[in-house]
């Protein structure tokens, strides 16, 4: 069997979305992403708002029945009946301190409810306690746990979710955005805690965020998606200093880089118009619309993901061809 | 020499509650030369926003300016009568807002609300005013610019809405450009886009830019000078590259020691311990104190005043910043 502690094959999820009286046409928000992640390892998942990173988390954990493909922990399959065995092992931060976490219970609730659903004290004593180790172990004071969420600012408030998450002594945690709601200086703390518990407890993430600079910092592997698409995916040094997919390309040049002589120095590849609405998927390569090396076997054939070496894989025809 | 295009001196703003007076901007001081770009960098609840909505004027209820003087070529805007405190903004000083999709009217289309902004400020008639707005969208890089005219907000995608509001900006020639976040809501691909679009009409035009923004990547390609907010006063100020490479004010060392870059993938990152500090319960000292690795017992009691390292670079903080200075320079920065 796979040695991969997470794996994911062909996921498709589609929504159907209402185009006119009596049609329907399905909105392709992932159509056919793979890839594995190893224990105690991060898979940075990046890529530019609607193009189905978000998606691929929740659908990965079925808060979204998948429309297609399989998902695979720890070798074994993982579908709509069993998916209450694997709650324990899969957890997810979400994007949001503010709007994730209920005004209406304290602290201790909010984390304890994962440990009553699952059964994981025999008396009350117990569960304080190990609420209080939990809040200790994300750098929360354990004497404010029978506060409100609103009583904590943003940082303290996604050191919750996390602890939240922990409760359950998970194995793999679906990161969304962690940290993109929050100031740099507080952005720090919550990366190092991330890294900490990595290092602690073994957790492998799957780490979604539109920001390379983050996702680069944290990850092993970075895998880049584009309309539902993975279109890149590489060792992170060797998918910042050798990007292939003419999209990678011009993603790592936009980033702006805190260095004001790098800055004046670099220059960007620009990238012409918008992404193309998702319910007219161009032909052939999604991205061929805005791609500067677009040739006719782009309008006529999808690439597919393949080898280059080193674990470097990208799903362009141009790559092929040269 | 010739005086700057825009003086502010020791602004206050503060926001009246119910539970005290929350202290947004506390003593702020800066001078922009023409065609010049100044970036405010600072985090959340810094009082970035709220100094340029004091330029401006528009300030939210209860907010107040409660002292200071801001003059535009020597004229004090604050004591502008409303009258002609509406005339000048747009047509002098104008901005762009974070956010695209809240900024325009969904109700009407954009011609309209760009020949409404034309029309205010200049004697253009109808028609006139008509082919200024096609020029301006034309000039912002907005394809297909006569059938946008005639669609509205919804039909365009962030980073066209965002190009939309710079037009606007733009359309009665401002000799001041204030950006809050301009490109905060987008994309990088498409923010990249709008950063060169503005240093290209930057050049093209020759006007100031006021860049707010808490992005220190932004900030870096974009800025001639740069004023570090922290907690509504400047704790340092600098052309950009002494603050990227000799910072001296323990917050921007921290603030950039926490930024993760390309470079330092296998470092653990040096985050600033602690929280942003309740503007409401201002310290006596400096509002940076409770955060400081290398506080002292006076950084508790004053504030400390604005110190001169050099002809570019000045910081307010108690320790020898020349020495600190010394110590950036001579080590590698940070």
């Amino acid at each position: 069997m796979s040695a991969h502690l997470v794996e994911v094959k062909d996921l498709k999820q589609y929504f159907p979305i209402r185009t006119g009286w009596f049609t329907k046409t399905p909105l392709k928000a992932v159509d056919g992403v793979s890839f594995e992640i190893d224990a105690g390892e991060t898979l940075g998942l990046v890529g530019e708002s609607g193009c189905g990173k978000t998606t691929v988390g929740r659908t990965l954990l079925h808060l979204y029945p998948p429309t297609g493909g399989e998902v695979f922990f720890d070798g074994k399959p993982v579908n709509r009946e069993n998916i209450h065995l694997f709650r324990k092992d899969m957890q997810m931060v979400f994007q949001d301190p503010y709007s994730s976490l209920n005004p209406r219970m304290t602290v201790e609730d909010i984390i304890g409810e994962a440990l009553d659903i699952h059964q994981l004290y025999s008396s009350k004593a117990e569960r304080h306690e190990r609420v209080g180790e939990l809040m200790s172990l994300v750098g929360l004071n354990a004497d404010h746990a029978r506060r409100y969420a609103h009583e904590f600012s943003g940082g303290q408030r996604q050191r919750i979710g996390i602890a939240r998450a922990l409760a359950v002594n998970p194995r793999f945690i679906v990161c969304d955005e962690p940290v993109s709601a929050l100031d740099v200086s507080i952005q720090a703390q919550i990366i190092n805690t991330f890294e900490q518990l990595q290092e602690k407890l073994g957790i492998a993430y799957l780490f979604i965020a539109h920001d390379l600079l983050v996702v680069h910092h944290m990850s092993r592997r970075i895998a880049v998606m584009y309309m539902g698409r993975i279109v890149e995916s590489a060792p992170s040094e060797d998918l910042r200093t050798n990007p292939l997919h003419p999209y990678t390309q011009s993603l790592l040049s936009a980033v702006p880089i805190p260095d004001p002589r790098t800055a004046r120095a670099s220059k960007r590849i620009p990238l012409e118009g918008d992404v193309p609405s998702p319910l007219r998927m161009p032909s052939g390569c999604a991205f061929r619309t805005r791609c500067r090396f677009a040739t006719a076997q782009c309008a006529e054939q999808k690439p597919e993901l393949r080898d280059v070496g080193q674990g470097h894989q990208v799903a362009c025809w141009r790559s092929v061809n040269l | 020499m010739t005086s700057p295009l825009l003086q502010v001196k020791d602004l206050h703003t503060s926001f009246s509650i119910d539970s005290g007076e929350v202290r947004a901007v506390n003593g702020v001081t800066f001078n922009l030369d023409r065609g010049k770009v100044l970036g405010i960098v600072g985090e959340s609840g810094s009082g970035k926003s709220v100094t340029a909505y004091s330029i401006l004027r528009i300030l939210v209820e209860p907010g107040k300016i409660k002292s200071g003087e801001i003059l535009f070529n020597g004229e004090d805007i604050v004591q502008y009568p409303a009258r002609k405190m509406r005339q000048f903004r747009g047509s002098r000083i104008s901005i762009i807002f974070q956010d695209p999709m809240t900024s325009l009217n969904p109700a009407y289309t954009i011609g309209n609300q760009l020949r409404e902004a034309i029309r205010l400020h200049t004697d253009r008639n109808r028609a006139q005013a008509q082919e200024r707005a096609l020029e301006m969208l034309t000039l912002v890089g907005v394809n297909e610019p006569e059938k946008r005219l005639k669609q509205y907000p919804h039909e365009l995608s962030g980073g066209m809405r965002q190009r939309v509001m710079i037009a606007m900006a733009l359309a009665c020639e401002p000799d001041i450009l204030i950006a809050d976040e301009p490109t905060t809501a987008l994309d990088v691909t498409i923010q990249a886009q709008i950063l060169e679009l503005m240093q290209d009409l930057q050049k093209k035009l020759g006007m100031a830019i006021i860049m707010i923004t808490h992005d220190l990547g932004v900030i870096a390609s974009m800025c001639d000078e740069i004023i570090v907010m922290y907690a509504g006063g400047v704790c340092e100020r600098g052309t950009a590259d002494e603050i990227f490479y000799n910072p001296c004010h323990e917050y921007t060392r921290g603030l950039l020691r926490s930024i993760p870059t390309f470079e330092n993938k296998n470092e653990k990152l040096t985050p600033i311990s602690g929280s942003p500090i309740d503007l409401l319960n201002m310290p006596k000292g400096c509002p940076f104190a409770s955060r400081c690795d290398r506080a002292m017992k006076i950084c508790l009691e004053e504030r400390p005043e604005e110190i001169e390292i050099n002809d570019f670079h000045r910081a307010s903080c108690w320790m020898n910043v020349k020495a600190v200075y010394d110590e950036a320079k001579g080590g590698e920065g940070i």
